[in-house]
């Protein structure tokens, strides 16, 4: 069985209330914090969890936290980036639905940790509903004096307050996270500075995802090594995953870091398989920006080693055979999906949410977005393809924030493994309209 | 992203109540000294609610008036994010996902029989002003699609005979958008 440590309690009838949350344990991370711990011996335990960010990037949070700068009589900031927006990924939305108190406990402690004395979850506005759970449930914690002044006589003072944004993908950026919270678009920061030195209100700033501040509470309550001892290598502790598509059990599934992709797929302790007896055509592992992977390369890795649920192993190959384990939004394809419609589908999603700061990114997403359609409605020319690669490529890298690369890498990959789908689109004007290349493959065999 | 601002039919002034009013000022007070302009997103969010579900230049200009800001601000803001309508909207805003997740569990269907039942494409509203019908991308629901968000809540695991009966509850009044005064 394997070992929970943020969902453990997610199932208890009214665990979203303060009371049931506390009387299951909760806030005691908080309580040995803040009386037994200094700051430091906090961000000691992170720094020896080996607990990386777990919004998409996997930086470890410790070292983020210690670039924090500390000037004197400067405020600093921790903000919550609760902007789950990218496709495929509903796991934090999950977690502050089912169980808000361990998102603010965790931020109660590395607030602490950190020596902000003010913190934002900045939420997506479309999780509205979410907002007043986590307004609900962050008055009870003032109530019970976890928030507010002097928490338990330590002298630290904490407030929490949630901003909802109102509809852009991009403030899930940090530096486009912190111009929302400004009130202004969310446009992206050129970096340097960085936020840990000049952030919100040019304060230095750190931002940290939900399930990265929640994963603070048991390396609290247990120690870093502890947490680190689930795991493998430098993948730490446990992931939640959000699992779509076309598999019989989606869900918010929390899985200790080096499970196999096969049992995630096709276990029905997890995924339970691909829906309708269907056969697996490829898999997005982390959200959509992640790199594809066709079916061969889901469970084996090019090497033929078993493919498990880790940073690394999701890599392994680099982009040539591997993807990224990124936010966690795991997305499965059976055989009737068409690659090439996904491309554009994803494409049009990168060009509806470029901020349009960036050349490439605004003018590339936006071209990509065309000439994949024409493809996928059987007007594309073979040239296309390669102009594909050649405009992702323009892209990748010549930004100033990530969306760029993200928008890149869905169709430099689905072309690297699906090449032939995309020629067949050219060829095959007619068919391609009925039906996807494998279905048309296998017809044609019969 | 929308670019273009509509001034309010008939140059009707908009006010906030005085309820999101005092709501709005309260809203600032969660900023330091001087950062009240950070309240802008939630406080555009109620205007609109206030407003028929849309921001004119009336609502903007108000919403500056009130934070103190001036009305350019406000309006670079109403453009850049996708929950804010620039133009009139219908009672029930349907707002589908379309993002991959829930286009391969059905929203294109879903959606091409929703403008069918409802004679109207995406981005345009009933006669009677009863239902707009918008696509928007990826609202964090993949595992539950098809889905759509209207007002406050989502909608979820969705097929025809669910879309059916929505419409009539909402023909009958019966759907709940919610609203800012949930908390």
């Amino acid at each position: 069985m394997s070992r929970k440590l943020l969902l453990e309690h997610a199932h208890i009838p009214g665990i979203h209330s303060y009371e049931v949350y506390r009387k299951h344990g909760g806030y005691r991370s908080v309580e040995k914090a803040l009386k037994t711990m200094s700051p430091e011996a906090v961000l000691e335990e992170v720094k020896k969890s080996g607990l990386r960010g777990r919004g998409g990037a996997g930086f470890p949070t410790g070292m983020k936290w210690s670039f924090l700068a500390k000037p004197e009589g400067v405020p600093r900031y921790l903000l919550c980036n609760a902007d789950e927006s990218e496709p495929g990924t509903f796991k934090d939305r999950f977690l502050m639905e089912k169980i808000p108190h361990l998102l603010i406990e965790g931020m109660i402690s590395s607030s602490f940790a950190l020596g902000a004395n003010t913190a934002y979850i900045y939420i997506r506005g479309e999780y509205s509903w979410i907002v007043f759970i986590l307004e609900k449930a962050i008055a009870e914690a003032y109530a019970a004096g976890w928030l507010g002044k002097n928490i338990l006589g330590s002298g630290f003072d904490l407030d929490l307050y949630v901003n909802p944004g109102a509809g852009a993908y991009i403030c899930g950026e940090e530096t486009a996270l912190i111009e929302s919270l400004e009130g202004k678009r969310g446009n992206p920061r050129i970096k340097p500075p960085f936020p840990a030195v000049k952030g919100l209100w040019q304060c230095p700033t750190v931002v940290n995802n939900v399930e990265t501040l929640a994963a603070v509470v048991p390396i609290v309550n247990d120690g870093g090594d502890e947490y680190a001892k689930i795991g493998i290598g430098k993948s730490t502790g446990t992931k939640l995953m959000s699992a779509g598509g076309n598999i019989n059990k989606p869900g918010v599934y929390e899985i200790e870091m080096g499970l196999s992709m096969e049992e995630f797929i096709y276990s029905d302790a997890w995924c339970g398989g691909i829906k309708r007896g269907k056969r697996l055509k490829a898999c997005v592992p982390g959200g959509s920006s992640v790199p594809i992977l066709p079916h061969y390369l889901v469970t084996k890795t090019a090497a033929g080693e078993d493919r498990l649920m880790t940073y690394e192993s999701l890599a392994d190959g680099g982009f040539a055979t591997g993807s990224m384990l990124g936010s966690g939004g795991f997305i499965v394809y059976d055989e009737d999906q068409c690659i090439v419609r996904n491309t554009w589908n994803f494409t049009r999603f990168y060009h509806h949410e470029s901020c349009g700061q960036c050349s490439p990114c605004r003018e590339g997403t936006g071209w990509m977005e065309k000439v994949l359609w024409r493809l996928e409605n059987g007007q594309g020319k073979m040239s296309d393809i390669d102009l594909l690669v050649d405009v992702a490529k323009k892209i990748e890298g010549n930004t100033i924030c990530p969306l760029g690369d993200a928008a890149a890498w869905p169709v430099a990959s689905a072309i690297r493994h699906f090449r032939e789908e995309f020629e067949w689109h050219v060829t095959e004007r007619e068919a391609c309209m009925q039906g996807n290349y494998g279905l048309v493959r296998e017809k044609m065999a019969v | 992203m929308n670019t273009t601002l509509s001034p309010s039919p008939n140059g009707a002034p908009f006010r906030y109540s005085p309820e999101a009013l005092a709501e709005v000022l309260a809203l600032t007070k969660k900023y330091p000294e001087g950062r009240g302009k950070s309240a802008i997103i939630r406080a555009l969010h109620i205007a609109q609610e206030e407003n028929h579900g849309w921001l004119n230049i009336a609502a903007m200009d108000h919403v500056a008036e009130v934070l103190g800001i001036t009305p350019i601000e406000v309006y670079e803001v109403a453009t850049f994010y996708s929950m804010y309508n620039l133009e009139p909207v219908g009672k029930y805003v349907l707002e589908f996902c379309h993002t991959g997740p829930c286009a391969i569990e059905g929203a294109e269907r879903l959606i091409a029989y929703t403008q069918q039942k409802l004679g109207i494409r995406t981005g345009q509203t009933t006669p009677d002003g009863l239902f707009t019908l918008k696509e928007v991308e990826c609202l964090g629901a993949c595992g539950y699609a098809p889905m759509m968000q209207v007002g406050e809540f989502y909608h979820e695991h969705l097929n025809e005979e669910k879309m059916d009966q929505f419409i009539e509850d909402c023909k009958a009044g019966k759907v709940n958008k919610g609203t800012w005064k949930m908390h």
